[in-house]
């Protein structure tokens, strides 16, 4: 009971410290690895639910599974983004957006 | 087999993504638009049949698939009802004028060859949004549009168009992480993702209003709801032309047609009137602060996309109207989604999706035409371009919302629906909503027939617009307006009040 609680609220709180990151953070690369910790955290609140007493409840894993191949395909995108902004910048400089 | 109709709805999932995955393996521009086109018509054909099954039904007909055979708490659900048909629907046909226009678009193997399976995707991403019965199966749809759409505003890679890609892309993954959020306290309380299952079980509780919340925050960044719209105009203004076009005019609706349901019928004993009337607030600010940045821009594709922000706004009137046909306990039955302000909503997605639609391609077309789309500059396109600036006007009509065209009887329909609840306030947002439309279309249209036809063929980023680019835009145009002739068959489709309403829409006629 307890374990999984504090399991969810680290979640929580991850997801609020990646929603503050990607607010509060003006270069790109920060703003990706914040969402990333934003994807952690739901996963975690995710893996939490999956405890019910003694038995163990795989659907939560297949999500998180699921979420994470999609987090990765996310990030990718961004990352080609920002990469081809950069080089499309002749200063090169830091991409911000 | 053939007789079956739910055959038909893994096919409407399978038809997309095996064209993707074709349109990945070719090279030629030729092949891959003419592979494109067929698909589109098989699409076409499959929701022509649906829409058959669905009608043969009757007013309260759902179809519902079960995936592998598993069955809802395990396995995923597709489900399509009258109001998810005609959203298949008008996708199916989009997307098969927008096909056409595309494979002149994009006439060399490279840009085709990175086009056409993003599209696809993309297309395969918004039939799962409608059919889908399972809140995690909808977070996988948001991702395959937010992903693929992305990609796609990325495509025209100017620097600009990059830059929106990227904010696009990060939007759209926040959106879908809170909607994530939301879903796994879902799971963690009530043990179903299944969308009929949770309304069934739903209660009142801090956890079920955390997750609404969630959910909704999700949604609203994907749908641009005012405070969250700061993507959309430079991500749809800087996206190649069909693409705009397929964003504005149904990729938002996605999100939002996902809210609808949340709101309306799964988590709706959680939501409350003050609730529903601060979204639909939200609206109206959206539908006066579009209007004025959709008049003050500079740029012609600017234009168009601060519009379509505005006319978001509209949609988001559907919940202080259906909020006001009962207290929220009563909103639980799926007569909410058939009253006569979702109606009046499914009515404006419809004509809005084709009159936006047609107007980005008139855009597109007078963009490539110059090869800019600066609104000044582009003083007597009207007897250079005549069809573009047809359908420019043409769409505008039904925009603003005059008789007889399509968006003229949606809007109809929402101001009898706020007059009838006694909430003449939203009139009064409608009607200058209406007024400022008229003024920036107006605006466009009067420096399209000034004098000074003056040579401005100068960038070199001008390209020929062909025939069928010019006539795929206002073909889409024409039935924006024409939608306002018949209506009965749209709703039909949505129940019993439906009808009734039909019939006052007609006879005022």
């Amino acid at each position: 009971m307890t374990q999984d609680l504090i399991y969810t609220l680290s979640g929580i709180v991850l997801f609020g410290i990646g929603v503050f990151g990607v607010i509060a953070s003006v270069h790109i690369i920060r703003k990706l690895i914040a969402t990333n910790i934003i994807g952690i955290g739901v996963f975690m609140v995710f893996l939490a639910s999956a405890r019910h007493g003694e038995i163990t409840d795989p659907v939560p894993h297949a999500m998180v599974l699921t979420g994470i191949v999609v987090a990765v395909a996310g990030t990718a995108l961004c990352l080609w983004l920002a990469l081809k902004i950069h080089l499309s910048d002749k200063r090169g400089q830091g991409v911000s957006s | 087999m053939i007789s079956n109709p739910l055959w038909l709805l893994p096919l409407l999932m399978a038809l997309p993504l095996l064209a993707a995955i074709l349109c990945g393996l070719l090279r030629s521009f030729r092949w891959l638009a003419g592979l494109s086109s067929l698909f589109a018509l098989l699409q076409l054909a499959v929701v022509l049949m649906m829409l058959r099954a669905v009608q043969s039904l009757g007013s309260e007909g759902v179809l519902r698939y079960t995936l592998g055979g598993w069955g809802a708490p395990l396995g995923i659900d597709l489900v399509v009802d009258g109001l998810a048909v005609i959203l298949l629907l008008i996708t199916a046909v989009l997307v098969l004028f927008l096909s056409l226009y595309s494979s002149q678009y994009f006439s060399n193997g490279a840009s085709a060859g990175r086009f056409w399976p993003l599209w696809w995707l993309l297309v395969a991403g918004l039939n799962a949004a409608f059919m889908a019965a399972d809140a995690f199966n909808i977070y996988v749809a948001l991702e395959m549009i937010g992903l693929s759409a992305a990609a796609l505003v990325g495509l025209a890679g100017t620097r600009t168009a990059l830059t929106a890609a990227l904010r696009y892309a990060l939007v759209g993954l926040l959106g879908s992480l809170c909607y994530l959020l939301g879903i796994a306290l879902l799971y963690r309380v009530y043990g179903t993702l299944d969308l009929a299952q949770l309304a069934a079980s739903v209660q009142i509780n801090p956890a079920t209003w955390a997750s609404l919340s969630l959910v909704t925050v999700g949604l609203l960044l994907k749908t641009a709801l005012l405070p969250l719209h700061f993507w959309l105009p430079p991500a749809h203004a800087s996206a190649p032309a069909p693409v705009s076009a397929v964003l504005s005019a149904l990729v938002v609706k996605a999100s939002f047609y996902l809210l609808a349901r949340f709101w309306l019928d799964v988590l709706s004993p959680a939501t409350t009137e003050v609730a529903m009337n601060f979204l639909g607030v939200l609206g109206a600010v959206a539908i006066v602060w579009g209007c004025v940045k959709a008049f003050r821009t500079s740029r012609l594709k600017l234009l168009v996309a601060y519009s379509t922000v505005a006319q978001l706004g509209y949609l988001f009137l559907l919940f202080p109207l259906a909020a006001a046909y009962g207290s929220s306990s009563a909103l639980g039955s799926s007569s909410a989604l058939g009253s006569s302000a979702m109606i009046a909503v499914v009515f404006f997605i419809v004509a809005h999706a084709l009159a936006k639609a047609a107007m980005f391609l008139a855009a597109g077309n007078i963009q490539n035409y110059f090869g800019h789309d600066e609104i000044d500059r582009v003083q007597g396109v009207a007897r250079l371009q005549p069809v573009a600036v047809f359908t420019f006007a043409i769409a505008g009509v039904s925009l603003i919302g005059l008789p007889p065209s399509g968006g003229f009887i949606a809007k109809w329909l929402l101001l009898n629906t706020a007059i009838q609840s006694g909430q003449w306030w939203w009139v009064v947002i409608m009607l200058l909503g209406g007024l400022l439309a008229a003024l920036y279309v107006g605006r466009v249209v009067a420096v399209a027939f000034s004098q000074m036809p003056s040579v401005q063929m100068n960038t070199g980023a001008a390209r020929p617009v062909s025939r069928s680019q010019s006539w795929s835009g206002l073909v889409l145009a024409l039935a924006a307006v024409l939608l306002g002739f018949n209506t009965d068959w749209l709703m039909g489709l949505l129940g019993p009040e439906a009808a009734v309403s039909a019939t006052v829409a007609g006879g005022w006629q």
